[in-house]
């Protein structure tokens, strides 16, 4: 503790300099978040590990397919199938088409008990089902567009039915309790969407599997697209886990884009960060002679100088934070809803601090081990 | 007392056949050649002579700064030319004040934290320290000035700070490197005075490389330094 105000006084000594040192910390981390939330948002579902014991199933040829109705009594009868539900996706706008968010017509009956991590409060499920153009809503949809329950909301229909105007009535708002859960969604009745569509009768999007153990998903996917290999619609059955990871694949590889982005940031950083400590060391280099003169050691010197490192770094890392924090409600907001999980979580945060610390030691331990080897001779010139 | 012919008995300081040699392309230079010295506690020693002539080296290897390539150096019964290097910056901490020609003070310090640097060293608790650091400047008459940063202190202003920096750790004995060597007439005769004083009332032990005659006059002894041997030249009076 003592030594701090030799430490502090020392980094602002060049204030200009630091503040761009800083600012580079700062930046650094900023973007590292950036790049952990683009990939949190298209991995989000899969960290969850909810969806493990529920398998979904789908028309073998794509997602936009349908599945016949009739395969839902069919799916029930396999050994080790607990519940089997289905939803369609309803594809509708609200105002304009740039606010999207996703709808589904859901099956009433078997949709709120397959997704318990999805919190609606009874009352506002029993109005929901009372009311067939009753719609329940994601609490960050919700907020987004300033939904609340009572109000009509209008949509505007795209894949089924656009020569009707959908108009449906908040009933209630859904809520999770993890930030990675998905409450953006928009369910309404399953017989209203059925009862209007002009095509696809008798037909679901896809039907959504509770199983009774995890370790029996690959036995029991094997039996359902076995049960309707070689008809007219076949189905590929996977866990929603697997599923949401090749969603996540076919937009491209966005964990290797962020992970080369993010090294040549860093990389980049070091080299920066290195350069600039050095030069701060070789100014430094008779005040550093001086102190092992009158009695400091050649480890105190290399330790002060990576503390110098580190509390640049550290302050980097505050400011950096709290960029993120300033400007997250404004991204996100910009963003209009490309991405669902607009948040750092904090694993990630840990992991980007770390990670700037431990460059702010690779960038001062060079300079520390020169200074720290430094011959007081030959720095004062003379005692 | 001081003696160069190796005879010395009871001195704080005794150096023996001391060497040093440096190689400058490819070549040895012998910089100290057998060089024997003795410093009695208490004496004020200035040495004297032309650039090159191995001052410095011997004022480094005095103050563990430099290892001799032959030779001894004792210190108060400390043998410092044996000693390793974490040892011997230890050593220093405790044993050597050292007051340089250019004061090489902290620019980003104060007064007061430029001479409360050595403390930081010792066990000595933030009040302890802060009484150690108030008597030094006292005594080179800058207690007005403890707040101040280096850059608001005149060169003589400076030179006392580097003083106090020197004295606060009640060190063995002092080395003063061209003390007023960067200094005007009348603070060089200030900084002269308060060295002496130093050494006059407060007993410590001063060994200091000068090139000016009149700031040698103030010692107490003047050896003079050719070619790595010292010779004891006079004492002072005698050196004009």
């Amino acid at each position: 503790m003592k030594y701090l105000p030799l430490l502090f006084k020392n980094i602002v000594r060049k204030k200009t300099r630091l503040i761009l040192t800083i600012g580079s910390f700062a930046i650094a981390l900023f973007l590292f978040g950036i790049l952990a939330i683009v990939n949190n948002s298209f991995n989000g579902a899969l960290n969850s590990m909810a969806g493990v014991d529920r398998l979904m199933v789908q028309n073998r040829v794509s997602i936009i397919q349908p599945v016949p109705e009739a395969y839902k009594e069919k799916i029930e009868q396999i050994s080790g199938v607990k519940s089997v539900t289905y939803a369609n996706w309803f594809g509708a706008y609200y105002q304009d088409e740039k606010n999207f968010f996703p709808q589904y017509a859901i099956d009433e009956e078997g949709y709120r008990q397959m997704y318990p991590e999805f919190k609606v409060s009874d009352a506002e499920w029993k109005a929901f089902l009372d009311d067939r153009e009753g719609v329940v809503i994601g609490e960050k949809t919700a907020q987004r567009y300033g939904f609340k329950v009572g109000d009509r909301v209008p949509l505007t229909g795209v894949l089924w039915s656009p020569e009707h105007s959908w108009s449906f009535n908040v009933r209630g708002i859904y809520h999770a309790d993890k930030p990675d859960e998905d409450t953006s969604q928009f369910w309404l009745h399953w017989k209203l969407f059925d009862e209007r569509r002009s095509f696809g009768k008798g037909t679901v999007g896809w039907y959504i599997v509770r199983i009774d153990n995890p370790a029996n998903a690959v036995r029991i996917s094997k039996e359902i697209d076995t049960m309707f290999a070689n008809s007219s619609t076949e189905t590929k059955t996977q866990t929603e886990k697997e599923m949401l990871a090749g969603w996540a694949k076919q937009t491209g590889n966005i964990g290797l884009m962020i992970t080369i982005i993010g090294s040549i940031v860093f990389f980049t950083l070091l080299l920066v960060i290195g350069n600039t400590m050095a030069m701060s060391i070789r100014e430094r280099f008779r005040e550093l002679a001086v102190l092992k003169a009158i009695g400091y050691t050649d480890t105190f010197v290399l330790t002060f100088v990576i503390a110098e490192s580190l509390l640049v770094a550290l302050i980097g890392v505050i400011m950096g934070l709290a960029l993120m924090a300033l400007c997250l409600p404004w991204i996100e907001a910009k963003l209009g809803g490309i991405l669902q999980f607009v948040f750092l979580p904090t694993e990630k945060a840990i992991e980007g601090v770390i990670l700037i610390l431990f460059i702010a030691f690779l960038a001062g331990i060079i300079p520390a081990i020169n200074a720290s080897r430094l011959r007081v001779v030959d720095a004062i010139r003379r005692v | 007392m001081v003696r160069v012919d190796g005879n010395g008995t009871d001195s704080l300081i005794k150096v023996r056949g001391l060497d040093k040699t440096y190689k400058r392309g490819g070549e040895d230079v012998h910089v100290l050649q057998g060089l024997n010295l003795d410093v009695a506690r208490g004496e004020f020693v200035a040495f004297m002579g032309p650039s090159g002539s191995g001052k410095t080296t011997l004022l480094n290897l005095l103050g563990g700064l430099d290892l001799p390539t032959a030779g001894s150096i004792t210190v108060a019964g400390d043998e410092v030319s044996r000693m390793s290097g974490s040892k011997l910056t230890t050593w220093r901490a405790r044993h050597v004040g050292f007051v340089f020609q250019m004061y090489n003070l902290i620019p980003v310090l104060t007064a007061f934290q430029n001479v409360e640097l050595p403390l930081l060293l010792t066990g000595l608790s933030k009040a302890q320290r802060k009484q150690h650091v108030e008597t030094a400047l006292a005594l080179v008459g800058l207690e007005h000035r403890s707040r101040h940063y280096p850059r608001q202190l005149s060169g003589g202003q400076e030179q006392r700070v580097g003083i106090a920096r020197a004295i606060v750790a009640d060190p063995t004995f002092l080395l003063c490197d061209e003390p007023t060597g960067d200094l005007d007439r009348k603070s060089a005769d200030e900084i002269l005075t308060l060295i002496e004083q130093l050494n006059r009332e407060h007993g410590k032990t001063i060994l200091m490389v000068t090139h000016d005659p009149l700031a040698a006059e103030h010692a107490h002894s003047l050896l003079h330094m050719d070619k790595g041997v010292l010779v004891e030249r006079a004492k002072i009076g005698e050196v004009q």
